[in-house]
C-alpha cells in the first residue's frame, strides 16, 4: 500500500474512482485500515482512502440523528456523543488489538464491515442503525439513499446493501446514524461453574425474560480469567453473563428478578455499573478470546442453542472460544491452516449457521474461503448485484469471494 | 389519477393460452379468472384505483409460486404479489395484462422455538397471527402497523411495515432473521436463518422494503420478544401544536424513549372523541398518548419523570392511567382513528411523510395554511417519535374535483415534507400512489442505482412492475462482469 490517495471531499473521491473505472484499474478501499487483516487481501496496485473525510456533519440529539464523514474515527464519534449523554446503539467493537493495526477504527469501515457488539442480541446491528448514506459506485457517480429522518421506506434500502459489503459496491463517503441516550446505569449477573450448554440455557432463560437483558455471554473459564472485572467470581467449567442497561432503579429491580428467576442455575454474582462497563467493553473487542500471534481468528453466528456444538468443534482442535449473543456469536482462536478451517466452518454448517475467517496469514486466506461459498443461484445474484454498482469489478476486487 | 401503463396487447390476446398453461401449476380450483370473481383483487388500500388483473393464482406451496414464476417469465407475463391487499399505496394494485400471485392461502404457522426465539411462519400468515400464536408464552412480534389484524408478513416484509411501537422495537427490516423468496426465475433460495447476521451481501435488507419487485417471499423467519411485565399509558394535552411538539423534544432530550408517543392535532382529537367517547379533551389544540413499560413501579418511575417534563410545557390537561383499563381508555379513540374519520367524511386520503421532529411546529403550520387554500379539511395523526405523519386529507370520491384536490394537497405535503429534510414514505411505501414524486427526493443517479438493483434481480421488470419508479425512464440493463 505505497500509493494511498485520500481525497479532501466526495468529488475528489468520485473522480479517483471514474478515473480508475476507465483504465479498469482495481483500487483497494480503506478507511484507515485498521480492519486491512480482515477476509481476503486486495490485489490492487492503488489504495483509495475516506480518512480525509472526517467530522461530525449532524448531531441533533432531540432527534436521535448523528451524520458524519466516512473517515470520521469512530472514538471521535462516540465522544461527541456521550457528551450529550448518548451511545452508538450496536456497540460496534474495536478490533485493533485483535487485528494488530494500530490506527483508529473509522465510521465508514464500521458500516463497511458491519460489525456490531454485545448489544446486537437486544438492539439490532450495526447496518439497523443506518438512516442514511452518500456514496460513490464504481462508475464514479455519486449516490444517496434513506436520509437522516427514523422512519424511511422510500424506494429500495441501498444503504442496508452497502453496509456490509466490505467496500465492494461502493465508497461510502457520509453516514447518518439513529442513536439513542445512553443508558444511566448498567449491572451484570455472573453464573459460575456452568458448562456450555447449561450456560447457554441460563442465557436462552435470562433473554426470554421480561427484564430486557441487553448482553449476554458465555466464557469457558480460561477466557473468563484473563478479565479482572471477574477477578474471584469464575469456576470450571465457565460463566455465564447476562447485562441489564437502563435507569437506576430498573437496573436494581431487574437483575434481582432476573437473579431469582435463574436461581436453577445457581447463585448469581453481581458486577456493579463500572466493573460491568469495563467487562462488556472487553467482551465486544474479543479480548477473553486470547488469541495467540499464531491462531487463525473465526466468527461464526449461529443460532444460540447451536453454539455448544460448534465450540466442541474448536476445543477438539485445542482452540480457544467464547460466546457472545446468548450463545449465537462463537468467537474462535485456533491454529491457521486447512484442516481446523474445514472443521471449524463444517460445524458452522451443520448447526445452520455461517462464519467469517475474520483474521489468518495472507497464504491461508487467499487459498481458503473466507465467507461461506454462495450456491450457484445465489451466485449469480451477487454477480448482477455488484455489476449493478461497480461494473468493471474495480472495488475491493476478491475482497469477500475470489473473482468478485 | 396516476396514469397506468399500456398492457401488452400479445399478453392480452393470450389470456386464455396463459390460464391453460398456468391451471396444470397449481390446479384449476386455485385460478380465478372470471369477471365477477375478480373483482375483490381489483384494488388495495388505496381503494380510489381499480384495475382487474388477468388472472388471480392462489399457490399453496413455494415449488407452485416457483412454478408460475417461471411459466410466466418464458411468457412475458407481468405478475402481481399480494398479501391481504391493505397497502395504502396501492403497492397491490393489479394491470390488466398482469396475473396477481395471492399468498393468502399460504398461511401455516411453520416453527416457533422459544429457547432461540424465533419463529419461522409462511408469508400468508396475518401480522398478529404471530403475535397470538407466542401470546401463551407472553412473546410477541414487535411491528404493529394498524392494519395487524389483516395485513399478512409477506406484505410487511415488501413494505417494511412500522407502527405505533417502532420508536422502540424497531421496523420489519430490524426483526427478520430469514428469508425464502422465489426468483423471477423459479429458482427458490433460503436466505438467513435463525442466527442474527448474515454471510455476504445483505439480502434481507435489500429484499424488506422492496415492494415485491425483487422476488416473491413464500417463507419469513422472524424475531420473537418477550413482552415486558406491563404497559401503562398517559395522555398530555397542550394549548399549541408548537408547544407539544416541543415537549416531544424535551422528552427524547431527556433519555426516555416510550415505547410509543402519539400526537394528535385538534380535527383529530374531536374526530376520534366522537367516534370512541374515550374522553378526550376537546378543549385542547395538540394532544400526546405516552406509553411506558416494566413493572408497576418502573412504570410509576417513568410516569412521574415524564409528568415532570410535561408540566414544564404548560399542559391543559395531564391523565395518568393507573390501571391497564385506564390505559385502554387512553388508546381507544387513537386506535379507532381512522374509523373515526371515516364517520365524518366520505373518502380520505392517509398521507404517510416523516420529518426531522424539530421540524413539527413548521410543517403543522404549512398543512393548516394549505388545508384552507385548498378547501379541504385534514387531521393530522402521528408517531411524534420518530417524525412519522399521517395527515388524513378529508375529501368526497364521487366529485372528481374533490379527488384531484385531494390528491395535489397530498402531494403538497410530501413535498414540504423532503423540503425540511424528511422523506414522502415513512411505512406504507411508494407504491403506485407517490411513485411520480420519487425524483423530488432522489436525483436521476440516485434512481438510477436503485433501478439497477432491481434489473439485477428482475432483468425483464415483470415483477410489479409500473410500481415506485416513475415510468418515464426505460429500464436499465445489468449485465454481470
Amino acid at each position: 500500500m505505497t500509493d494511498i490517495e485520500a481525497p479532501p471531499d466526495e468529488a475528489g473521491v468520485a473522480a479517483a474512482i471514474a478515473a480508475a473505472a476507465v483504465a479498469r484499474e482495481p483500487l483497494s478501499i480503506i478507511g484507515n485500515a485498521s480492519k486491512a487483516p480482515m477476509l481476503r487481501p486486495v490485489q490492487a496496485a492503488r489504495t483509495l482512502s475516506t480518512r480525509e473525510l472526517a467530522g461530525i456533519t449532524l448531531h441533533s440529539p432531540a432527534e436521535l440523528v448523528l451524520a458524519a464523514g466516512a473517515g470520521t474515527p469512530l472514538a471521535v464519534i462516540e465522544q461527541a456523543l456521550a457528551g450529550q449523554g448518548q451511545h452508538l446503539i450496536a456497540e460496534p467493537p474495536d478490533l485493533r488489538a485483535l487485528l494488530g493495526t494500530a490506527a483508529p477504527p473509522t465510521l465508514g469501515g464500521t458500516v463497511g464491515t458491519n460489525l456490531s457488539g454485545p448489544r446486537r442480541i437486544a438492539q439490532g446491528a450495526m447496518r439497523d442503525h443506518v438512516l442514511g448514506l452518500r456514496a460513490v459506485n464504481g462508475e464514479g457517480i455519486p449516490i444517496r439513499s434513506g436520509g437522516r429522518v427514523l422512519k424511511n421506506v422510500t424506494g429500495l434500502d441501498l444503504c442496508k446493501l452497502i453496509a456490509g459489503s466490505h467496500g465492494t459496491l461502493a465508497v461510502m463517503t457520509e453516514i447518518t446514524l439513529k442513536v439513542l441516550p445512553a443508558p444511566e446505569r448498567t449491572g451484570t449477573l455472573a453464573l459460575s461453574a456452568l458448562d456450555a450448554a447449561t450456560g447457554v440455557a441460563a442465557l436462552a432463560a435470562a433473554l426470554g425474560s421480561p427484564y430486557a437483558v441487553s448482553g449476554a455471554a458465555y466464557l469457558p473459564e480460561q477466557a473468563a480469567v484473563a478479565l479482572p472485572a471477574l477477578a474471584g467470581l469464575v469456576a470450571s467449567p465457565g460463566v455465564a453473563l447476562a447485562r441489564i442497561e437502563d435507569f437506576a432503579p430498573s437496573v436494581a429491580y431487574r437483575t434481582e428478578r432476573l437473579a431469582a428467576e435463574l436461581a436453577r442455575f445457581g447463585t448469581a454474582q453481581r458486577i456493579e455499573d463500572r466493573e460491568s462497563r469495563t467487562l462488556w467493553q472487553a467482551i465486544r473487542d474479543a479480548v477473553p478470546l486470547g488469541a495467540r500471534p499464531e491462531d487463525a481468528v473465526w466468527r461464526v453466528s449461529v443460532r444460540p442453542s447451536g453454539g455448544p456444538r460448534v465450540a466442541a468443534a474448536a476445543a477438539a482442535l485445542d482452540g480457544r472460544w467464547f460466546f457472545d449473543w446468548g450463545g449465537g456469536l462463537v468467537w474462535i482462536a485456533a491454529r491457521a491452516d486447512a484442516a481446523a478451517h474445514r472443521a471449524i466452518t463444517e460445524a458452522a454448517g451443520a448447526a445452520g449457521g455461517v462464519w467469517m475467517l475474520l483474521r489468518a496469514p495472507d497464504a491461508l486466506r487467499t487459498a481458503l474461503p473466507v465467507l461461506p461459498p454462495v450456491p450457484p443461484v445465489l451466485g449469480r445474484l451477487t454477480r448482477r448485484v455488484k455489476a449493478a454498482f461497480d461494473p468493471a469489478g474495480i472495488l475491493n476486487p476478491g475482497r469477500m469471494y475470489a473473482g468478485i | 389519477m396516476i396514469a397506468l401503463p399500456e398492457p401488452k396487447p400479445e399478453v392480452l390476446a393470450r389470456r386464455d393460452a396463459i390460464l391453460a398453461g398456468i391451471a396444470p401449476l397449481v390446479g384449476p380450483e386455485a385460478v380465478i379468472d372470471e369477471p365477477h370473481c375478480l373483482r375483490a383483487y381489483e384494488s388495495d388500500g388505496l381503494a380510489s384505483y381499480r384495475q382487474a388483473p388477468l388472472a388471480v393464482v392462489l399457490p399453496e406451496t413455494t415449488e407452485q409460486v416457483a412454478a408460475v414464476l417461471r411459466f410466466c417469465r418464458r411468457e412475458g407475463v407481468r405478475v402481481v404479489p399480494r398479501g391481504a391487499g391493505t397497502s395504502l399505496s396501492g403497492g397491490a394494485l393489479p394491470l390488466a395484462d398482469a396475473v396477481v400471485i395471492g399468498l393468502m392461502r399460504m398461511n401455516r404457522i411453520l416453527t416457533i422455538d422459544y429457547v432461540d426465539r424465533v419463529a419461522t411462519v409462511q408469508a400468508g400468515v396475518t401480522n398478529l397471527g404471530i403475535t397470538a400464536a407466542v401470546a401463551k408464552k407472553s412473546f410477541f412480534y414487535a411491528p404493529d402497523p394498524s392494519s395487524q389484524l389483516a395485513c399478512m408478513i409477506g406484505g410487511n416484509i415488501a413494505m417494511n411495515s412500522g407502527g405505533a411501537h417502532c420508536l422502540k422495537y424497531g421496523v420489519t427490516a430490524n426483526n427478520v432473521l430469514g428469508l425464502t423468496i422465489v426468483t423471477i426465475e423459479g429458482e427458490i433460495l433460503a436466505l438467513g436463518g435463525a442466527h442474527l447476521d448474515a454471510a455476504g451481501y445483505d439480502w434481507l435488507g435489500i429484499l424488506t422494503g422492496s415492494e415485491g419487485q425483487l422476488a416473491i417471499v413464500t417463507e419469513v423467519t422472524v424475531r420473537i420478544l418477550r413482552a415486558s411485565e406491563g404497559t401503562r399509558a398517559m395522555l398530555a394535552a397542550f394549548r399549541s401544536n408548537e408547544v407539544a411538539g416541543a415537549c416531544v423534544a424535551a422528552i427524547i432530550g431527556s433519555g426516555i424513549i416510550p415505547v410509543a408517543l402519539e400526537f394528535m392535532d385538534r380535527p383529530a382529537i374531536h374526530a376520534c372523541e366522537a367516534f370512541a367517547h374515550a374522553g378526550y379533551p376537546l378543549d385542547a389544540e395538540a394532544m400526546l398518548i405516552i406509553e411506558v413499560e416494566g413493572n408497576q413501579a418502573e412504570q410509576d418511575d417513568l410516569l412521574a419523570r415524564l409528568g415532570e417534563i410535561t408540566r414544564r410545557f404548560d399542559p391543559s390537561s395531564v391523565r395518568v392511567a393507573a390501571t391497564p383499563e385506564e390505559s385502554a381508555a387512553i388508546w381507544k379513540g387513537r386506535k379507532g382513528a381512522f374509523g373515526a374519520v371515516g364517520r365524518i367524511s366520505p373518502d380520505y386520503l392517509c398521507m404517510d411523510g416523516v420529518i426531522p421532529t424539530s421540524q413539527l411546529p413548521r410543517v403543522l403550520r404549512r398543512i393548516g395554511e394549505m388545508s384552507s387554500a385548498y378547501g379541504l379539511a385534514v387531521a393530522n395523526i402521528f408517531h411524534a417519535g420518530d417524525g412519522n405523519l399521517h395527515p388524513l386529507i378529508l375529501f368526497d370520491a364521487n366529485d372528481p374535483q374533490s379527488m384531484a384536490k385531494a390528491e395535489e394537497f397530498g402531494a403538497e405535503i410530501l413535498k414540504l415534507c423532503v423540503a425540511v429534510g424528511g422523506c414522502l414514505t415513512g411505512e406504507h411505501g411508494v407504491g403506485v400512489e407517490k411513485r411520480d414524486l420519487m425524483p423530488v427526493q432522489f436525483s436521476p443517479a440516485d434512481l438510477d442505482q436503485q433501478r439497477r438493483v432491481k434489473s439485477a434481480f428482475d432483468p425483464d421488470w415483470l415483477l410489479n412492475p409500473s410500481k415506485v419508479f416513475p415510468l418515464t425512464v426505460a429500464p436499465p440493463v445489468v449485465r454481470a462482469a
